[in-house]
């Protein structure tokens, strides 16, 4: 996963900087030639505050996704399943790992992410601010949530600056194994009793909206990401990823017999885009500023981990720090 | 050895996403994997050689008494200075138990154990680095460290439980027995306590029951929370 399919946008005023006009101009024309950017690389001050902050929110998507389904590798029912999930969560893990080093390549040092993630300064997906209640859950999150990130993912790879791209590469081709089992857990309990098809019908319910929401407001209403695109940094819209994820998995929800609740779905075959029902944007801009069912406890968690791990961290920096005794 | 991997991997794989620098969090996960994967790898061999119950029904299904794990592994994690004092005390033992039974008699468990120990390698180097490095950093870690240390050391001399049949697995040249492992042990950590700068608590008593089912009160919840969601079904039920 998880690779928040949207990113929180910022006011592009608020971040404009002066850049040399013909370093810009040099710089735009290597990206038209679809050269890399790399770390060294004079690069506008914009690009790099975009780029620090999407792969951050990625990195941090990455570490806060694998708190849902972690919490089910201790139930995984049987030993096939729980192997594949503590691998698959242990590769979220990992892509965390792999992202904060690439966006500590443009100067943000990871303590300093880690830190904005827990004071609620940095964003990440917002799918993971819904609870993962049952088992079902967690394939629906495998199957779909996995393959809503790949779509974006995949786009992602094919941008602009090289320490993000490899990264993404690597993630993709992992992230192509975590569909599989998704795909293949989803099968099974679809075709399972009838006790796990409605669990999993239940879960599709409960996270269809969240699904929707996965990739983004509609272009129509999302801020201005004209530069971003000419930049590379940004390679498709979120309606388009939206359009292709759908034309991708909803045939292969249908196929085995689970339903999609939303009686306006439809592809519209003379625009190839997919119609839908409103997804309840209101709902997806509370949620992203912290008012969703789990957002409190998710950085709950994490500042429970910061606070408890504090001590290691001090031991392996600051060895030689003594306690010292105050005198009353 | 299978309960022990079983339960112990489970208590592993909680650390995963919980870990106090993400390099931790990918290494339990990581070692989580192997243990669970050597717990699927003893239970395949009574399937095949001795016609028991498949591996998914020996794991999910049994009951507390029923669990054969000494108690060390069964504990909760604590925080980190207790996981990784037991990851060291456990894993060097483990690691001797299967090199000892990779000469062992019965081929199937020498050849896996030939397998397993080169994997385990890998955890002791994992511990003995973060016990010797924590042991001599700060005041709290080091304190915490030996805190740890005494809080855990008669739990692992209960890992060397003797079976009822030990006697037959000496005389089978199946395993030389769990005082030549004990021993072997303490040969091994001693130095490494010592390097590590902290001691071996002075008097001990071994908390044995482990072997015959008998178990502190913190197995029950991890093995119903275990089977929460396979028992939800009849058995043999694909998920």
């Amino acid at each position: 996963m998880y690779g928040g399919g949207y990113i929180q946008e910022e006011k592009q005023e608020a971040t404009s900087q002066i850049d040399d006009a013909q370093k810009l101009a040099e710089f735009e024309a290597r990206i038209d030639r679809g050269e890399k950017i790399e770390p060294h690389d004079w690069m506008p001050a914009d690009y790099r505050k975009q780029l620090i902050r999407m792969i951050e929110q990625h990195a941090h998507s990455e570490v806060i996704g694998a708190l849902p389904e972690g919490t089910w590798i201790t139930r995984a029912p049987g030993f096939r399943r729980k192997l594949a999930l503590i691998a698959k969560v242990q590769d979220e893990i990992g892509h965390a790992h792999l992202l904060y080093s690439a966006a500590e390549t443009l100067g943000k040092s990871r303590e300093q992410m880690i830190n904005d993630l827990l004071t609620g300064k940095s964003k990440y997906s917002n799918v993971f601010n819904y609870p993962a209640k049952t088992w079902a859950d967690v394939t629906v999150i495998g199957f779909l949530i996995d393959a809503g990130a790949i779509v974006n993912q995949v786009a992602n790879s094919k941008g602009s600056y090289g320490p993000y791209c490899r990264a993404l590469e690597r993630i993709c081709y992992e992230e192509s194994f975590h569909l599989k089992q998704g795909h293949d857990a989803f099968i099974t309990l679809a075709t399972g009793t009838k006790a796990q098809h409605d669990m999993l019908q239940d879960a599709l319910n409960r996270w269809w909206k969240p699904i929707m929401h996965f990739h983004g407001p509609p272009d129509k209403i999302s801020e201005h990401t004209a530069k971003l695109m000419r930049w590379k940094v940004k390679m498709a819209t979120n309606d388009d990823m939206r359009n292709q994820f759908l034309d991708m998995y909803v045939p292969k929800i249908l196929e085995i017999g689970i339903t999609i609740p939303d009686p306006n779905l439809k592809k519209n075959e003379a625009t190839g885009q997919w119609e839908f029902s409103d997804p309840d944007w209101d709902e997806f801009k509370r949620v992203i500023n912290g008012d969703g069912p789990c957002n409190a406890e998710r950085l709950a968690v994490r500042q429970y981990v910061e606070e408890h791990g504090k001590w290691v961290r001090t031991a392996m920096m600051n060895p030689n720090q003594k306690v010292v005794i105050p005198f009353a | 050895m299978a309960d022990d991997e079983l339960i112990y991997g489970h208590r592993m794989s909680e650390w995963t996403g919980m870990g106090p620098i993400m390099e931790e969090d990918i290494a339990y996960s990581s070692m989580a994997q192997d243990k669970i994967g050597h717990a699927l790898a003893n239970y395949s061999i009574l399937e095949k050689e001795f016609q028991t119950a498949n591996p998914d029904k020996l794991a999910f299904f049994r009951k507390e008494n029923e669990m054969m794990n000494c108690q060390l592994v069964e504990l909760s994690n604590h925080e980190y200075d207790f996981s990784l004092v037991r990851h060291f005390l456990f894993d060097h033992a483990d690691f001797i138990r299967y090199e000892m039974l990779s000469t062992s008699s019965f081929a199937p468990l020498a050849q896996l154990s030939k397998k397993i120990k080169g994997e385990l390698k890998y955890h002791v180097l994992h511990a003995d680095t973060w016990l010797t490095r924590l042991g001599n950093a700060t005041d709290e870690s080091h304190v915490r460290m030996q805190s740890a240390l005494n809080e855990l050391w008669n739990y692992a001399l209960g890992i060397f439980e003797p079976s009822d049949f030990e006697a037959q697995l000496i005389a089978e040249k199946i395993f030389d027995g769990e005082k030549v492992l004990q021993q072997k042990w303490i040969e091994k950590i001693s130095p490494i306590i010592e390097k590590a700068n902290l001691k071996i608590p002075t008097s001990s008593s071994p908390v044995y029951g482990g072997r015959k089912g008998y178990h502190t009160d913190q197995l029950q919840p991890l093995l119903t929370e275990m089977a929460e969601v396979i028992s939800s079904e009849a058995e043999g039920t694909e998920w």
